[in-house]
């Protein structure tokens, strides 16, 4: 918060240096009983003076505003005059005077609703249009374009004649343009029209389709409407796929991170584990302490990278639980799928119950960190999000480590030669047993850094793991069994058949016919995409 | 003899000082009070709080010296989240531990499947979870809200100025019955309130669905059609958290697009980063940021009998609380626990509520509550930003679907039927 009020302060003072030009005189009177209405009681009231504020231009609203809308605007009961706390300080709204501390029985919070917060953002934008920030400016004259009203466009007309930046330029006269296309000249809405026509951007495409069916229009403005829609469509078509394929990639690296652990252990080493999603899960717990100690230890601005540190925990706390299973339960077992099945189950029911007395049963709070929070959007409201974008690389990460370390590393061929031929293997000094257990260790500790991972994404709950269990499987029995590079391709492509499914058919549809091609595919290819061929593979 | 003189007289004494409810508890068997809430499972996450209210009100009345000079006693058992196994644990609750009165289910589907064993059995249940209404059962009743004290309410308030004029919608839900239901109320109001049906867009996604992208992506879309666009979220359980955390990844502020959740409480914030969704909204009957000293004392109780002052409070528990309140006051007020006494005493019985109102159980089996509208603030709490007046009284039978619109609920003489067209007469 008080990083925020810096930002702002810093604003309001900015502004305040561009308004010794633009203020008018009679402002200062009215300006302060506007500031002292915002923290009216009454909501009419309250609207009204946040409206005013915005259209006075007197950037000394900017704080009093922004306070209102996060929920820090206080109201002096003795006096009802408005006041901006910042922690437990608090600054008169209209002069920026601090005021200290002051008793928690003196003032009152002002109560904020949606529609109040839309009409201060509409005001703060018109006031931002005249900041000496070139980056405020820019934010506001693209954010004008969401309220083409004659208010916004005779704001925008007026910073059209001060602005000097040419890339703020653009942005205004953009947002001016859909601001005009409704009204004035036939040649100037044509104009505007043109002017709209590159941008393939869905707003610009209803603000133009309203043109296209408003009935009264003049013929060119219709024409004109018609032509710069058909590009647009075409455009907005082609962006609507790549995004398909991005969310589908986006999925696909979620599967493929809940999957690739069980690539080993199911896959490699031929265990039917059902308590891999506890694994998850686990790793998910781990994200969540490790975020509890480092709130506790580390200075506030290297808590964002509890992540980080996360990672190798997480390894290590389902690594070792997958070790202890191994050689607690599952060795005794191989070569008996069934047995092995049913014990696996009953210790992921134990691993949940335990999770749920230890953390007790509700949802557990993993703060995404600020440098994954939020995104960008890359092109005609595709919108890109941080967290997706990291995970996607994580994963691809992830799954080349692995691959070095099954090729390039004398563990990794140890492995290879004990799943391929234990007999031999033996025969040749390899220490079976301890192979057994580290590498159902690597794939329980895959499965645990992929939680961190997929605790930034969804719930962190004891039942986390059920979720995945399912869809994992499924990821390696299409890839084939076995194989690090088909459980790639797998997930991939079950991520993208369904998302571009999902908007036709919806998400419940979508999935019962991605299970159908599956089970289609599987009778076609028993073995999955890419089958293991050799001596070793089993009849 | 004279030993049994002595004896009774000085148990008559000890009654007179003491009163002789605490005199007789120690004798008579204990009043039970069945808990049939999932302690394993996917449904735990909301349930364990609901069977720690229940222990909570047991231990209260304990406190006070029991009921009708009786211990009560809970009998908790677990259903795990397993819906048939819901109607045989209820079966076990009725039939071998001989329980006077049930406290159970969140899912509707739960409460659909243990429906026909109370029935059957002569059994009481008290239900405390927010549904889809068009039911009336004899032995069930509804603490929580009917969609016309949850839902109706938070869609009119989206329409009025004050909530920000919504002119287009989005019904988002899970699959099952109460969103499917509560949805077809919904469409049918707003068609009735002269939305045109293009600017009503409804999409269903399965149990714990996790990748939004799509859906969050779909609503950005329909949002950019220039008219105020709302979401109203029948989103239930696991699911909520992926969405919400999309939904402030894909930057879409309250402000825009806000969000009107009907299962949504402090429970389920608890394990999300509330800081990006501020300005979402929640409809329900209570929140624990109302002030009323009846709520106080109901946190203060709650943190004292969990002994963790963190833990929040929420409309379901509240609802159990209110249950427990009526039923206790039923059961006074018959002098027995025998069912039909109590289910006869229960109907006008009222309690003060944490909600600051007075609630009051009504012939259809249902109680009247308050409608709040709360807005998600950082630290995870709502705040109240409208409620109505008074309290709502519930419609078993919503008046928007035609073939409800016919029917009434009534438990007292001459209808004593839940779903009817005419008066019943007997039942």
């Amino acid at each position: 918060m008080s990083r925020l009020m810096l930002v702002a302060r810093t604003l309001a003072a900015l502004l305040f240096v561009s308004l010794a030009v633009h203020a008018t005189p009679a402002g200062a009177q009215s300006f302060d009983d506007w500031v002292k209405k915002l923290a009216s009681d009454n909501f009419s009231e309250k609207l009204e003076a946040a409206e005013k504020l915005g259209d006075l231009g007197d950037g000394r609203a900017v704080p009093a505003l922004k306070a209102l809308s996060d929920g820090q605007l206080y109201v002096r009961k003795a006096d009802g005059a408005a006041l901006i706390a910042d922690g437990d300080r608090f600054f008169d709204a209209a002069s920026g005077k601090g005021l200290g501390t002051l008793p928690a029985d003196d003032v009152d919070k002002v109560r904020v609703n949606n529609r109040l917060r839309g009409v201060i953002a509409a005001s703060l934008s018109k006031l931002s249009l005249f900041s000496t920030d070139r980056a405020t400016r820019l934010a506001a004259a693209k954010a004008a374009f969401a309220n083409p009203t004659p208010e916004t466009a005779a704001a925008l007309e007026r910073a059209l004649k001060s602005e000097k930046d040419p890339e703020v330029l653009a942005a205004i006269r953009f947002s001016l343009a859909a601001a005009q296309v409704n009204a004035g000249p036939v040649a100037d809405r044509v104009k505007a029209i043109e002017a709209l026509a590159g941008t393939a951007d869905p707003q610009v495409r209803n603000l133009l389709a309203s043109v296209r069916n408003n009935k009264d229009a003049p013929p060119e403005v219709l024409k004109a409407a018609e032509t710069a829609l058909s590009s647009i469509e075409r455009q907005l078509a082609l962006i609507g796929l790549v995004e398909n394929v991005f969310q589908g990639i986006s999925l696909g690296s979620v599967l493929l991170l809940a999957a690739v652990g069980l690539a080993i252990t199911f896959g490699v080493m031929g265990v039917i584990n059902m308590a891999h999603g506890e694994m998850i899960m686990l790793g998910a717990y781990t994200a969540y302490t490790v975020q509890l100690v480092c709130r506790a230890l580390l200075p506030k601005e290297l808590v964002g990278f509890y992540l980080v540190i996360s990672l190798p925990v997480a390894f290590l706390v389902s690594g070792a639980v997958g070790v202890l299973l191994e050689r607690g339960v599952i060795r005794f077992l191989y070569g008996r799928p069934l047995e092995t099945m049913l014990a696996t189950w009953g210790i992921s029911l134990v691993l949940q119950q335990a999770v749920r007395s230890i953390f007790d049963a509700q949802n557990k709070e993993v703060a995404n960190p600020d440098w994954m929070t939020g995104g960008f959007d890359l092109m005609g409201g595709f919108f890109v999000s941080w967290n997706r974008l990291y995970i996607i690389v994580f994963c691809f990460l992830m799954l080349g480590v692995m691959a070095l370390v099954l090729r390039r590393t004398s563990f990794g061929l140890h492995m290879r030669a004990v799943t391929q031929n234990r007999d031999m293997a033996a025969a040749m000094g390899i220490p079976t047993a301890r192979v057994d257990a580290l590498t159902f260790g690597l794939g329980s500790g895959l499965a645990g850094m992929a939680g961190v991972a997929l605790s930034q994404i969804g719930n962190v709950s004891p039942n986390l793991g059920q979720i995945y269990i399912v869809d994992s499987f499924l990821v390696v029995v299409f890839g084939g069994v076995g194989n690090l590079l088909g459980t790639l391709v797998a997930s991939l492509s079950l991520g993208i058949i369904n998302k571009i499914l999902e908007p036709f058919a919806g998400a419940v549809l979508g999935k019962v016919a991605v299970l159908v091609f599956i089970i289609l595919f599987i009778q076609w290819r028993p073995r999955g995409l890419f089958a293991l061929k050799g001596r070793f593979v089993e009849s | 003899m004279g030993k049994w003189t002595t004896w009774a007289s000085a148990s008559a004494v000890l009654a007179a000082v003491a009163g002789w409810t605490l005199g007789a508890a120690a004798q008579q068997p204990p009043i039970k009070v069945g808990v049939l809430h999932s302690l394993s499972g996917t449904m735990a996450i909301s349930e364990t709080t609901l069977k720690d209210t229940v222990l909570m009100m047991v231990d209260d009345i304990n406190k006070k010296g029991g009921l009708l000079g009786r211990k009560v006693e809970a009998v908790v058992v677990d259903p795990a989240s397993n819906w048939p196994l819901f109607a045989e644990k209820a079966r076990e609750l009725i039939q071998k531990e001989k329980v006077d009165v049930v406290f159970g289910c969140w899912t509707s589907v739960s409460r659909k499947s243990v429906l026909p064993v109370f029935e059957e059995l002569n059994g009481l249940l008290f239900y405390p979870v927010q549904y889809e209404g068009e039911e009336s059962s004899r032995n069930i009743f509804y603490t929580g809200a009917a969609p016309n004290q949850q839902a109706i309410p938070a869609v009119e308030y989206l329409m009025s100025k004050e909530g920000g004029e919504v002119k287009r919608w989005v019904l988002a839900g899970t699959d099952y019955v109460y969103p499917r239901t509560t949805n077809k109320i919904l469409e049918a109001f707003l068609l009735a309130k002269g939305v045109k049906k293009e600017d009503i867009m409804i999409n269903y996604t399965p149990f714990g669905h996790s990748d939004w992208q799509t859906i969050v992506a779909d609503i950005k879309k329909f949002a950019s059609a220039g008219k105020k666009t709302a979401v109203v979220s029948t989103i239930n359980g696991d699911a909520n958290v992926p969405f919400y955390k999309e939904l402030a990844n894909a930057g879409i502020k309250a402000s825009d697009i806000p969000v009107v959740a009907f299962s949504v409480g402090e429970e389920e914030l608890a394990g999300i980063d509330t800081k990006n969704l501020v300005g979402h909204l929640a409809a329900w009957n209570y929140f624990q940021s109302v002030k009323s000293p009846v709520n106080d004392a109901f946190i203060k109780q709650w943190h004292a009998f969990i002994k963790n002052p963190k833990r929040v409070t929420n409309d379901p528990m509240e609802a159990t609380y209110i249950g427990f309140k009526m039923w206790t006051q039923a059961v006074q007020q018959a002098g027995t626990t025998n069912v039909d006494a109590v289910r006869q005493a229960l109907i006008g019985q009222k309690v003060k509520a944490p909600s600051g109102m007075v609630s009051e159980l009504t012939a259809n089996h249902h109680i009247t509550k308050p409608v709040l509208i709360g807005e998600i603030q950082a630290n995870g709490q709502f705040e109240i930003v409208w409620q109505t007046k008074g309290p709502v009284k519930a419609d078993a039978w919503s008046k928007y679907i035609p073939e409800s619109a016919k029917l009434t609920a009534d438990w007292t003489y001459p209808w004593v039927c839940g779903n009817c067209e005419k008066p019943k007469y007997s039942q």
